[in-house]
C-alpha cells in the first residue's frame, strides 16, 4: 500500500520535473515542489531529482544540504521556527528552545515521536519588535516568556491534529 | 604595459591577474585556493594586496592588472590581514603536520611559515573530524581540510566525474561524494585528480603514507604505461627503497594536462612487485625452469636460432614485438626478425586491435593514424562516439570529450552495443546490435544525402569515387526503416543522429575495437572515413578520424614496422627501392616477402612451419582469441623464448624467459595515440639482473655472429631518425618536454598536429562502397546471446600490470555483464556465479546484472586468467587485416 503510494508521488514528481525542465535554473523550485510532495528529501528523490533532470547528484546535494529550507529527515506535522536572530538571542531565543525541547522532549532539529512537531532555529524572521519570536506554518508568536504560554500554544496544535 | 609591485615595475600580460603577475616574478602571495586548472576561486581570502586608490584590499587571484597600477603584497598591514585569514584557517580544523604526508609541499604551510604563524590563535569547532578511509585508493581527512574548493572544481569541471560536492554551509559545511556518501560507496572513479589539486594534506594518496616525505624524493618525469592517450607522469621516487612513492599528473603535458586515471596513478605496484623477473630461465629436460646467466641463455638462444634456421629455412622463426617497449627496442627487434633471421614475421598484438584500422584508413586516405590531436576534442562542434567504451579504456580522453559537452559548445552522439558512462553526456544514445556497424553508418549517410547536409565542395575538391558510395548507401535496404530492423536502432534515431551529426560545422568520430575488431573491421573503419569525407571533417583542427590506440606504445610498435608487411615508418617490404634503402643501410640482404600476422604465426606452428617464435612483452595466451587454439599452438613450438617483466601464462610454457625492465627503469619515447612521441626517463634500478630489451636483444644477435654495436638507447634513435621519414625530425635533443608529433620530416618541423590539412596522404581521399555483411557467428537456438569483450576502467589488458595492485584487484573481478530482461527470463540475479558457453569453450563467472547492456547481448572483461573471455571467443578474421572478431560471436549462460 505503502509502495503504491509512494510511486504516485514520484509519477507526480517526474511530471513536475518535466515541465519545469527546461526553465533556467530549475533546480531550487522542483526541491521545493517535491518537498511539498514528500514532506522531506531523502536520497531516493535527490537521486531521482538528479536522473530526470539529467544532472549529478552531487549538485542536487550540495543544493539540498545548503539552504535550511530543505530538510532530508521527515518533519512534523508543524515546524516551530524558533528565530535566533540577534534580537530574539538576546531576548531569550535559547530559553525558548530549552523549554520548547523539554516540553515535547525532543532536541533541536528533531522531531517528536509522534510525528506531529519539529523544533529548528532559523535566522531572523524579521518581526524583532516582538522579540523573541517563533514561528509555527504562518503564525507568528511574539514575546513569549513562560512555559505555561508555551505549552498553551502547543496544546492548541495538537487540538487541530 | 608595467605594473608596480612592492616598489619594483614589471612587464605585464593583457588580462593577467595580479598573483599570476607576481608568480611569474616571483614574488610570494599566499594564495590557497588558487591553481591555474581550476582558475580564481577567490574563496580563501588569503591572497589580499593593497592597489594604490582601492579602498579596500583586493584578491590578488582575480585582480586583472590594470597598466599603472601600484600592488603592495608584502607590507605588514596587508601581512597583517593575511595572517588573520591564514590563521582563521589553521583555527578551523587539524592541521597537524607531523606525520602529514604533506609536510613540505603543503600550501598552508607555506602561508604559515611566510607569514611567520606559530600556532593557531583561536579553537574553532570541526564538523567531521572522522577519517575516511572507505576508497581503496584515497584517504579523506576534513580536519585538514581548508574548503578552498580545488577538488570540487577538480572533480566537476576538469575530469568531469561530478562527484565532489561543497555541502551544508557555515561552520557545517564540508566536502561530500554523491549524496553525501562515504567515499568508497560513492561513484567516485579514484582517478586522484582531487588529492592533485588539494593544496594540503586533506586528500592523500592511501598507498604513499609513511613511505617518505616530500623532500626525500626524487622526482622523474616519464610517461604512463597503461592506455595509448600518453599520459605524462612524474614519478616520485624513494632512492633508498628504490620504490615508486607516488605519481603525479604532469600539468603542462599536452595529452593529459594533469590528470590520470586509476591505472596510471595507482596501477603501478606492478613494478616493484616481488614476482619480477631478476633471472634468465632455461627448461631443463625434466620440464622445470632453472635459473642461469646471461650468458648461458643467450648463448642456447643463439645455437638454437642458428640451429632452425639451418635444418628449416629462415622462414621458420617468427617473432612478437610489444606495443609496451619503447620505439627504440621495437625497431630493433624487428631488424633482429628481418636482418639477422632474414624473414618478415614480425607482428604483434596491434595486429588484435588496429590492424583494420590501418588497412581502412590507409585505404581511404592513405595513412593509417588518428588524424587529429587530443587537444583540440573541444573544438569539435560535434563528436561521435562509436564503438569505444572512452570512460574505461581511454579515461583521459573521456574526461576531455565530457568537458566539452559540459561547456555547451560540443553536442556528443553515442553509438554503442552498452550504454557506456558517456551515454549520460549524450544528445543521442543508440544502442545498436553488435556487428552492424557498417548497415548503420551507410544509413546516416543515405540520409545525409537524401537531406542534402553534405559538404559539397569537400566531396568535390578533395575526394574521389563518391558515385560509387552514393550509389552504394542510397540503396533501399540502407533506408532507415529497413536498418532498423538490422541494427535495433530505431529509424527515427537514425534521422536525428544524422542531421545532429551533419549540422555540426566541425564534427569528429572517436572509436576503438567496437569498430575494428569484426570481420568487417577494414569495412567499418572505411565507412567511418566516407561519413567523415562526406561531412568535410577532415584536415581541420577538431575533426578527423580518431581511432583510440589501447596500449601506451602500440603506435610506436607499429610506426617502427612491427608489422609483417612494412619497414619503419610503413615502408612496404614488397617495395624494391625501399628493400635496397634498407638492405644498404642494415648491410645485409632482406627479405622481400611479407611475413605472417600474429594468427597466421600460430596457424603457421600448427603447420609445423614455424620451428622458433621469439615472444618479447606479449601474453597471447589471454590476449589472443580462442584461447585452446593458441595454447596448442605454443606448447607445439619447437623453441619458445619470452622475453617479458614477469612469468606469464605465457612465459610458462617457454623454453627460455628472459628478464627485462619495465617503463621505469628505461629510456627511451612511446608514441601515443595522437602521434606524439614522447620521451621515457629511467627512475628505478631494475631488479637482479633483469636487462632492458634493447640490449638483450642486440646480445643475441651477437652471440649468433652478428655485428650490432649501440652503446646507449640514443644510438638508435638516430637510427630511427635517419631510416623512417616521417620520424626524421624527432630527434633525441627535440623531443623534449612536450613531444613531436609525427609527421615531422625535418629537424625544424614543428610536427603535425593534424593530418591530411589541405591533401590527403595519397592525394584525393577515397570514398568506398561498403556493403554490409553479418558477423560470422550469429546466435542460434543453441547460442542465443550475443557475446563480445572489452576492458573495464580498473584493468588493464591481460592483467599483467593492473592485477598486481591489490587495490584494483579489490575493485574489479571478472563478471559477465547481462541485461536485466535476460536475466530475469533465465531466474539469475546479481553476483550469482554462471556459466558462459560458446563452441569454442565455458568459463564461470559472475553475473553483473545491469540496465547498461541491451537485451540479447553479454559483455565480458578479457583481463582475467581465471576467467578468460578468449576462451570463448572466435577465431574468425577480416580477410584484410586479418583482425579476429572478438567483438561478435553467439553464446549461452548457464546456471550453476
Amino acid at each position: 500500500m505503502l509502495e503504491k503510494k509512494e510511486d504516485a508521488l514520484y509519477e507526480q514528481l517526474r511530471a513536475i520535473v518535466s515541465d519545469m525542465k527546461n526553465l533556467r535554473n530549475p533546480l531550487i523550485e522542483i526541491l521545493h515542489q517535491a518537498q511539498k510532495l514528500f514532506g522531506y528529501l531523502p536520497m531516493e528523490v535527490q537521486r531521482f531529482v538528479a536522473e530526470e533532470l539529467e544532472i549529478p547528484v552531487n549538485k542536487v546535494y550540495g543544493v539540498v544540504t545548503f539552504y535550511n529550507a530543505f530538510t532530508m529527515k521527515p518533519r512534523g506535522k508543524y515546524v516551530i521556527n524558533v528565530c535566533t536572530g540577534t534580537a530574539c538571542y538576546v531576548k531569550g531565543a535559547p530559553r525558548i528552545i530549552q523549554m520548547l525541547s523539554e516540553i515535547l522532549d525532543v532536541e533541536l532539529g528533531e522531531t517528536t515521536e509522534d510525528g506531529i512537531f519539529t523544533v529548528t532555529a532559523v535566522r531572523c524572521v524579521g518581526a524583532c519588535s516582538l522579540a523573541p519570536v517563533f514561528m509555527v506554518e504562518e503564525e507568528t508568536f511574539g514575546r513569549i516568556e513562560t512555559r505555561k504560554q508555551l505549552q498553551e500554544i502547543i496544546s492548541n496544535y495538537r487540538q487541530k491534529v | 604595459m608595467n605594473v608596480v609591485i612592492n616598489g619594483r615595475e614589471f612587464p605585464a600580460r593583457p588580462g593577467e591577474s595580479a598573483l599570476s603577475l607576481a608568480q611569474r616574478n616571483g614574488i610570494f602571495i599566499p594564495a590557497l585556493c588558487y591553481h591555474h586548472k581550476t582558475g580564481s576561486l577567490a574563496r580563501c581570502r588569503a591572497c589580499l594586496v593593497a592597489v594604490a586608490g582601492y579602498d579596500e584590499l583586493q584578491t590578488a587571484c582575480n585582480l586583472p592588472v590594470k597598466s599603472g597600477m601600484i600592488i603592495d603584497t608584502d607590507s605588514e598591514q596587508v601581512k597583517s590581514y593575511q595572517r588573520l585569514i591564514v590563521d582563521l584557517l589553521l583555527s578551523s580544523g587539524e592541521h597537524d603536520c607531523l606525520s602529514c604526508e604533506q609536510n613540505g609541499d603543503c600550501t598552508l604551510q607555506d602561508a604559515a611559515y611566510y607569514l611567520g604563524i606559530e600556532k593557531p590563535s583561536f579553537k574553532l569547532p570541526i564538523p567531521d573530524s572522522t577519517v575516511d578511509h572507505t576508497s581503496e585508493m584515497i584517504v579523506v581527512d576534513r580536519k585538514k581540510c581548508i574548503q578552498c574548493h580545488r577538488c570540487v572544481e577538480a572533480c566537476n569541471n576538469t575530469v568531469v566525474n561530478e562527484i565532489i560536492t561543497m555541502s551544508e554551509r557555515g561552520f557545517q559545511s564540508r566536502i561530500s561524494f554523491d549524496d553525501g556518501m562515504v567515499m568508497g560507496e560513492s561513484n567516485c572513479v579514484q582517478c586522484g585528480e582531487c588529492v592533485q589539486l588539494c593544496p594540503v594534506g586533506a586528500l592523500i594518496d592511501k598507498n604513499s603514507i609513511g613511505k617518505g616525505r616530500a623532500w626525500q624524493l626524487e622526482k622523474i618525469n616519464t610517461v604512463c604505461p597503461y592506455c595509448g592517450v600518453g599520459c605524462q607522469i612524474e614519478l616520485h621516487v624513494n632512492r633508498k627503497s628504490n620504490c615508486i612513492v607516488k605519481v603525479s599528473g604532469i600539468e603542462e603535458a599536452p595529452p593529459n594536462k594533469g590528470m590520470l586515471c586509476i591505472k596510471g596513478r595507482y596501477g603501478l605496484d606492478f613494478v616493484t612487485d616481488k614476482a619480477r623477473l631478476t633471472k634468465p630461465l632455461i627448461r631443463t629436460e625434466n620440464g622445470d625452469f632453472k635459473e642461469s646467466t646471461w650468458e648461458e641463455a643467450v648463448s642456447l638462444i643463439a645455437e638454437r636460432f642458428n640451429q632452425i634456421v639451418k635444418d628449416n629455412g629462415n622462414e621458420s622463426i617468427a617473432g612478437l614485438a610489444s606495443a609496451k617497449v619503447t620505439n627504440e627496442e621495437n625497431y630493433v627487434f624487428q631488424k633482429f626478425i628481418r636482418r639477422e633471421i632474414g624473414n618478415n614475421n614480425v607482428d604483434h598484438c596491434a595486429r588484435l586491435c588496429h590492424s583494420s584500422t590501418v588497412a581502412g584508413l590507409a585505404a581511404s586516405f592513405g595513412s593509417g593514424a588518428m588524424t587529429n590531436d587530443i587537444n583540440d576534442i573541444n573544438k569539435a562542434d560535434v563528436i561521435l562516439v562509436t564503438g569505444s567504451d572512452t570512460t574505461a579504456a581511454h579515461p583521459v580522453i573521456s574526461g576531455r570529450i565530457k568537458k566539452a559537452v559540459r561547456d555547451g559548445k560540443t553536442k556528443l552522439i553515442v553509438i554503442d552495443p552498452k550504454q557506456i558512462a558517456l551515454a549520460d553526456y549524450a544528445e543521442i544514445y543508440a544502442a545498436q546490435r553488435p556487428g552492424s556497424d557498417v548497415a548503420l553508418i551507410n544509413s546516416i549517410m543515405q540520409v545525409i544525402i537524401r537531406n542534402d547536409l553534405y559538404d559539397k565542395r569537400f566531396v568535390d575538391n578533395r575526394t574521389e569515387g563518391f558515385a560509387d558510395l552514393k550509389t552504394e548507401v542510397l540503396k533501399d535496404k540502407y533506408k532507415p526503416t529497413n536498418v532498423e530492423k538490422i541494427t535495433g536502432v530505431t529509424a527515427e534515431k537514425i534521422e536525428r543522429i544524422a542531421e545532429l551529426f551533419a549540422e555540426g560545422k566541425t564534427g569528429s568520430v572517436f572509436y576503438s575495437m567496437g569498430i575494428t575488431q569484426h570481420t568487417t573491421g577494414t569495412d567499418n573503419v572505411k565507412s567511418i572515413a566516407n561519413l567523415q569525407m562526406l561531412c568535410g571533417n577532415i584536415g581541420k583542427p577538431g575533426g578527423g578520424v580518431n581511432p583510440l590506440r589501447g596500449q601506451s606504445n602500440v603506435q610506436g610498435a607499429c610506426d617502427m614496422g612491427c608489422l609483417p608487411n612494412v619497414y619503419p615508418a610503413y615502408q612496404k617490404v614488397t617495395d624494391a627501392k625501399t628493400k635496397d634503402k634498407f638492405e644498404k643501410f642494415w648491410g645485409k640482404n632482406l627479405s622481400d616477402k611479407a611475413g605472417l600476422t600474429v594468427l597466421e604465426i600460430t596457424d603457421g606452428i600448427q603447420q609445423a612451419k614455424i620451428k622458433g617464435l621469439y615472444i618479447m612483452g606479449e601474453n597471447p595466451f589471454i590476449s589472443d582469441p580462442d584461447q585452446n587454439h593458441t595454447i596448442q599452438a605454443l606448447k607445439k613450438t619447437e623453441f619458445l623464448v619470452v622475453q617479458d617483466i614477469f612469468l606469464t601464462e605465457t612465459a610458462e610454457l617457454a623454453d627460455v624467459v628472459l628478464p627485462a625492465t619495465t617503463f621505469a627503469e628505461k629510456a627511451g619515447h612511446f608514441t601515443n595515440t595522437e602521434r606524439r612521441v614522447q620521451r621515457l626517463n629511467p627512475a628505478l634500478r631494475p631488479p637482479g639482473n633483469a636487462k632492458h630489451d634493447w640490449e638483450i636483444i642486440q646480445l643475441i644477435a651477437n652471440a649468433m655472429g652478428s655485428d650490432w654495436n649501440y652503446r646507449t638507447v640514443r644510438d638508435i634513435t638516430t637510427e630511427i631518425n635517419a631510416v623512417a621519414p616521417s620520424y626524421a625530425g624527432i630527434t633525441w635533443n627535440r623531443v623534449a618536454n612536450n613531444g613531436i608529433q609525427w609527421p615531422c620530416p625535418t629537424i625544424d618541423h614543428p610536427g603535425t598536429a593534424y593530418l591530411h590539412k589541405d591533401r590527403f596522404a595519397r592525394g584525393l581521399g577515397l570514398f568506398h562502397a561498403v556493403k554490409f555483411k553479418e558477423p560470422a557467428e550469429l546466435p542460434d537456438d543453441g547460442y542465443p546471446l550475443i557475446m563480445t569483450t572489452g576492458r573495464v576502467l580498473e584493468q588493464f589488458h591481460t592483467g599483467t600490470m593492473s592485477r598486481k595492485t591489490k587495490g584494483i584487484e579489490n575493485i574489479a573481478k571478472p563478471m559477465v555483464m547481462i541485461s536485466v530482461q535476460d536475466a530475469e527470463s533465465m531466474g539469475i540475479v546479481n553476483s550469482e556465479k554462471v556459466k558462459v558457453k560458446t563452441r569454442r569453450g565455458e568459463i564461470e563467472t559472475n553475473a553483473f546484472v545491469t540496465k547498461r547492456i541491451q537485451k540479447g547481448v553479454i559483455y565480458i572483461p578479457f583481463h582475467y586468467a581465471e576467467a578468460p573471455a578468449n576462451r570463448l571467443t572466435i577465431r574468425a578474421l577480416d580477410p584484410v587485416a586479418k583482425i579476429p572478431e572478438f567483438k561478435v560471436c553467439a553464446a549461452r549462460i548457464e546456471k550453476i
